[in-house]
């Protein structure tokens, strides 16, 4: 009934979206297979894409020629841009999704996708011939062949959700778990292990209150994820904002001893920092309110996602602390919350491709990894779709750097280090993350989406001119002097001081107080050459100029990183032959088998030393 | 990490009491940073494989004179390019050395790393390779016991605290980045600055204490001097007799002078007499009064004994002038009180400043090894102080504390991201002394103090 695929991927979400779409753009048939056809892309948790570090993350899966970006910009209701008091790497794009169109949209994305079958099945096995995998078998006993496979199961395998007492079988609320396909991978050799997650109660936006909230609009003036120029929806929304109270907090601890968390029954590990409503008033008891962000669904639904409310407390017990929170004395509730137990694979297992090391052609993207949010979900996906394809089709591979993308050091901390509880983003996480910006991210990543043919010659021609652009009005800034008549006025009016020279246009700028938009009146050929260009062009040229002595530090510790990043290790080098490495170190090298000298020195357990020994081996 | 770019400096020979210590600079600007400590001809005009003589100097004090042998890579051990200073064998000379280079752009090399480099520049071949490695994995073993015995008590202590507030300075500056949108307390400038004061005020305690500590590590050379007949050796038998259980007697191997080691509280002090000054009526009396002169550069300390029935105030006045040198602390005895009575005791010259002792009948001595001991530490210690006697670890600090001044100065008109690379130069040199600062560490401390997510 099926041909053979070049590429099966199991999982519609984020991450089997992106891997899909991104194969079948590169050329490979594609077949994507989901439990349920009618949940393609469901933002199973909150209806939000972006924030700080994950917006920087769908900027680069959009300039390297991923869907994610787009997808949210034609779907959002709400936009801002986070952290814009602080340098321009802080800045965070976020969007509030509707979130039934933004389902709606990545089918459609998919349906538009030349190459992409789609199939409604669960996949129970995967066929494997000489530790390479050769495709599926499903729920219904279909064998469908296939070259390489991408899983990207989700919270699905062996999900167990969890509410007050009651815990069933599930791998998203009203959807069932996936069984078999750990159980065979764990045959396979690999290890495997439990997570946790939680997700708040969703209610009726009708019965609540919203006068007794704090209004939170987007910004005025949109922002986008999407480099490209997409048109997105006029109307935009509200959220609101409330807080518990101490009797909320009384409330939740009568509910305590039939917590799941607190008497143990739940296992796996949940992220420290996205706690439930339990866990933040067990741990912070001296705080009297935690902040609630309530959050629309969409457009065309009352729903309400109840932000800052995750729990796994019996349904009543939610639901009587919900009604004593302001705004909410009437709430109707339309699910309750839960938390949600699921199989992982530590990431260790898998190469810098998202390849797993035991069976060839064989890649896992987004919460089997351990990861948790959409953003790091589609990243993922989108590069262990293009591995996928490259590597069947005997083309080199992506592996993005850490100097180069929040993608790089996302999947370089899950392979090179494991993770203990579900993985997310922080912009702490990368070293380099003052060239990490959601402004650059096209600079920084469209040559390579180019190059591998996912980004069209039109927008690649698009982000040369903004290079370019940008470059020129940077160099008039350092040539243009300013005499001290023209501009003092405006200077001291934005509360810094007068200058007594003629200054050069470069040094006035990169003072904090003022910036093109200030200073643009001042002479007629800036006025010109300003107004020749986009807004992003100016504002690429202004960040270049504003900070332009730290982007050269960072450049330079780069630099002198890149002599240990660069070199590469045999994959087949024999660590126990190395007797003067510490054994820690040789057992932890053995399993990684790091691909540079770099991420060997990143493994927990080795030390300076054993990278020194190192060094002088591969130097060989 | 190793990073072939910069000039890494260590002692060549090895550490002790040996005549001569070799200072060796490996790295592009090997010779330029030793041309800048030295006097003589200049360094970086000179040609390779050539020894040249002069003094390096700090400033207007001379360290020492030395021999400095030049070799331009790639004809050289490492094919870097290496300078080798020949100086006095004291390791307070030596350490005052090294430390001048680090001041002047040098980094202290690690366990192996000239060896390291020559290896990787090509210079050993591959038969070396595993012999090399051995020697980096026992030599970094054998500074691991190092470090850990000097971690014991005070100074662990001391670091531990250092790091908490390190990193829980850290997490408050990437709270605001990466939390920004969380329902948490921000700290605010000023309670973020008195936060930086504080490390960094510990940070130079610690710092200073490299003085102190070193001298109890290798000792403080202390040398006696005085006229003839005035009492040296009795002194020399008088201060080691007391202690006769806990003396050893070192020899120095090629010089002509015997060390006594005097322990002190817990601080060894090098004993070198001298022979007696005269006033030079012919050459020979020259040399010695020279010799002297030297021994006394070479010191920390000077003990300048005089005969309390013989001197006469010019006689006096004129050794306290010549004897003097910059950077030795000199502490002036009057012996033979015995032999005085207290009227002539009282009219003695110098009594303000002078010790007086009988070294003979053995009085005062107590005394007079209390005035030596707080001489030597400079009255810095107050009891449970704790103490940085390694320099690499010195650097560390000194590197940490550069970068948090940094930090401070833009802590008003900077954006924390900015901030953050400081902050993280800092936290990674204060890691290789206490071990390296993680992400993890700073979320781990995030999360546990405040209250993150939705």
């Amino acid at each position: 009934m099926f041909k053979k695929y070049n590429v099966i991927v199991v999982g519609a979400g984020h991450a089997g979206c992106e891997a899909a779409a991104a194969a079948a753009n590169l050329g490979s048939s594609v077949l994507l297979i989901t439990m349920n056809m009618g949940t393609i892309a469901q933002m199973s948790c909150n209806p939000a894409m972006g924030g700080v570090a994950k917006g920087q993350i769908v900027r680069e899966v959009d300039a390297l020629g991923g869907y994610s970006g787009i997808i949210t910009d034609k779907t959002s209701i709400q936009f801002r841009m986070l952290n814009q008091s602080k340098g321009p790497a802080m800045w965070s794009p976020r969007a509030q999704s509707d979130r039934m169109r933004f389902a709606e949209e990545w089918r459609l994305a998919l349906e538009r996708t030349p190459n992409v079958d789609m199939w409604q099945d669960t996949v129970t096995s995967l066929l494997v011939k000489n530790n390479t995998v050769a495709g599926v078998k499903t729920s219904i006993g279909l064998e469908i062949e296939a070259d390489a496979v991408v899983l990207t199961n989700g919270t699905f395998l062996n999900g167990i959700i969890h509410i007050g007492e009651k815990k069933f079988g599930g791998g998203r609320t009203g959807e069932k778990s996936a069984t078999g396909l750990t159980e065979q991978l764990v045959t396979l050799g690999f290890e495997a292990g439990r997570m946790k997650t939680g997700t708040p109660p969703r209610v009726d936006g009708r019965s609540l209150n919203y006068s007794l909230m704090e209004e939170q609009w987007g910004d005025e003036v949109r922002g986008k994820f999407s480099y490209t120029d997409v048109k997105g929806i006029e109307e935009q929304r509200c959220c609101w904002i409330t807080y518990t109270n101490s009797n909320v907090h009384e409330t939740l601890k009568e509910g305590f001893e039939k917590s799941p968390m607190f008497t143990g029954r739940i296992k796996g590990l949940g992220p420290r920092y996205c706690p439930s409503i339990e866990d933040k008033i067990n741990r912070f008891a001296e705080r009297d309110r935690h902040q609630i962000f309530v959050e629309p669904e969409g457009l065309n639904t009352v729903e309400i996602y109840v932000n800052g409310f995750s729990t796994s407390l019996p349904e009543d017990v939610q639901y009587r602390a919900l009604t004593q929170i302001p705004g909410f004395e009437n709430a109707k509730m339309f699910r309750p919350g839960y938390a949600i137990e699921y199989d992982f694979f530590p990431p260790t297992q898998l190469t810098l491709t998202l390849e797993t090391k035991h069976i060839s052609n064989l890649y896992f993207a987004g919460q089997i990894n351990g990861t948790t949010g959409y953003e790091e979900a589609a990243s993922q996906g989108f590069i262990a779709g293009i591995n996928a394809h490259q590597k069947i089709n005997d083309k080199h591979e992506l592996i993005l750097k850490r100097s180069e993308s929040y993608i790089g050091v996302l999947i370089d901390d899950l392979v090179t280090k494991g993770t203990e509880e579900p993985y997310r983003m922080f912009t702490s996480r990368a070293e380099h993350r003052l060239l990490l910006r959601q402004d650059n991210a096209d600079i920084r990543l469209s040559p390579i989406g180019h190059e591998l043919g996912l980004i069209s010659d039109e927008r690649i021609a698009k982000v040369n001119a903004k290079v370019k652009n940008s470059d020129e009005i940077v160099a008039f800034a350092k040539a243009k002097s300013i005499e001290p008549s023209k501009v003092n006025a405006i200077l001291e009016k934005n509360g810094t001081s007068a200058i007594n020279q003629n200054t050069k246009l470069f040094n006035l700028l990169s003072r904090p107080q003022v910036g093109f938009n200030e200073l643009n009146s001042v002479d007629s050929s800036l006025q010109e050459l300003l107004a020749k260009y986009d807004k992003e062009t100016v504002e690429q040229a202004e960040i270049k100029i504003k900070y332009e002595s730290y982007f050269i530090k960072e450049m330079e510790i780069v630099d002198k990183m890149k002599k240990m990043e660069d070199r590469e290790i045999n994959p087949n080098f024999d660590y126990s032959q190395l007797g003067s490495l510490s054994k820690e170190a040789r057992e932890k090298l053995a399993r990684i088998k790091p691909r540079t000298l770099g991420q060997a020195s990143r493994i927990s357990g080795v030390s300076p030393s054993d990278v020194s020994v190192l060094m002088v081996h591969v130097s060989r | 990490m190793t990073n072939n770019e910069d000039t890494i400096v260590a002692l060549a020979t090895p550490s002790g009491a040996g005549a001569i210590g070799v200072i060796r600079l490996s790295g592009p600007d090997a010779i330029h940073i030793a041309n800048s400590v030295f006097k003589g001809k200049d360094l970086t005009k000179q040609a390779t494989h050539t020894l040249h003589y002069g003094a390096i100097t700090d400033g207007e004090l001379i360290l020492d004179e030395v021999v400095v042998a030049l070799f331009v890579g790639p004809k050289s051990y490492t094919r870097e390019n290496v300078v080798e200073i020949s100086c006095h064998g004291s390791n307070y000379i030596i350490e005052s050395i090294i430390k001048l280079l680090i001041k002047k752009g040098a980094r202290a090399a690690k366990a192996g790393e000239f060896t390291l480099r020559a290896f990787l520049n090509g210079q050993l071949d591959l038969s070396q390779a595993e012999a090399v490695a051995d020697l980096i994995a026992s030599n970094s073993k054998a500074s691991q016991q190092v470090a850990l015995q000097q971690l014991r008590g005070g100074f662990s202590n001391q670091l531990a605290q250092l790091r908490e507030q390190l990193v829980q300075f850290a997490s408050l500056i990437e709270l605001e980045l990466d939390f920004a949108e969380e329902d948490v307390e921000f700290a605010n400038r000023d309670q973020l600055k008195q936060l930086i004061h504080t490390i960094i005020r510990i940070i130079s305690s610690l710092i200073q204490s490299f003085e102190l500590g070193n001298a109890i590590k290798n000792g403080v050379n202390t040398v006696i001097a005085g006229r003839p007949n005035a009492g040296k050796s009795t002194l020399l038998n008088a201060l080691l007799n007391e202690e006769r259980a806990i003396v050893s007697h070192i020899a120095g191997t090629t010089r002509d002078t015997i060390e006594e080691v005097l322990n002190i509280q817990g601080i060894n002090f090098r004993l070198i007499d001298t022979a007696g000054i005269r006033e030079a009526t012919d050459t020979i009396e020259q040399i010695g009064v020279q010799r002297t002169m030297e021994k006394i550069r070479q010191s920390a300390l000077l003990l300048y004994v005089f005969d309390a029935v013989q001197i006469t105030i010019e006689e006096l006045n004129n050794d306290l002038e010549s004897l003097q040198h910059p950077g030795v602390t000199m502490l002036v005895i009057a012996n033979k009180a015995d032999l005085l009575n207290q009227e002539q005791l009282l009219s003695l010259p110098h009594t303000d400043k002078a010790i007086i002792i009988s070294a003979k009948e053995k009085q005062h001595i107590d005394e007079l090894k209390a005035s030596i001991y707080s001489a030597a530490i400079k009255d810095q210690l107050s009891g449970n102080e704790t103490l940085v006697t390694n320099i690499r670890h010195l650097e560390a600090l000194q590197k940490t504390e550069e970068a948090l001044t940094r930090v401070l100065n833009g802590i008003n008109d900077v954006t924390s991201d900015f901030l953050a690379m400081d902050i993280k130069q800092a936290l990674h040199y204060l890691g290789e002394i206490t071990g390296a600062v993680t992400t993890d560490d700073l979320l781990e401390n995030i999360f546990s103090k405040f209250c993150i997510g939705k």
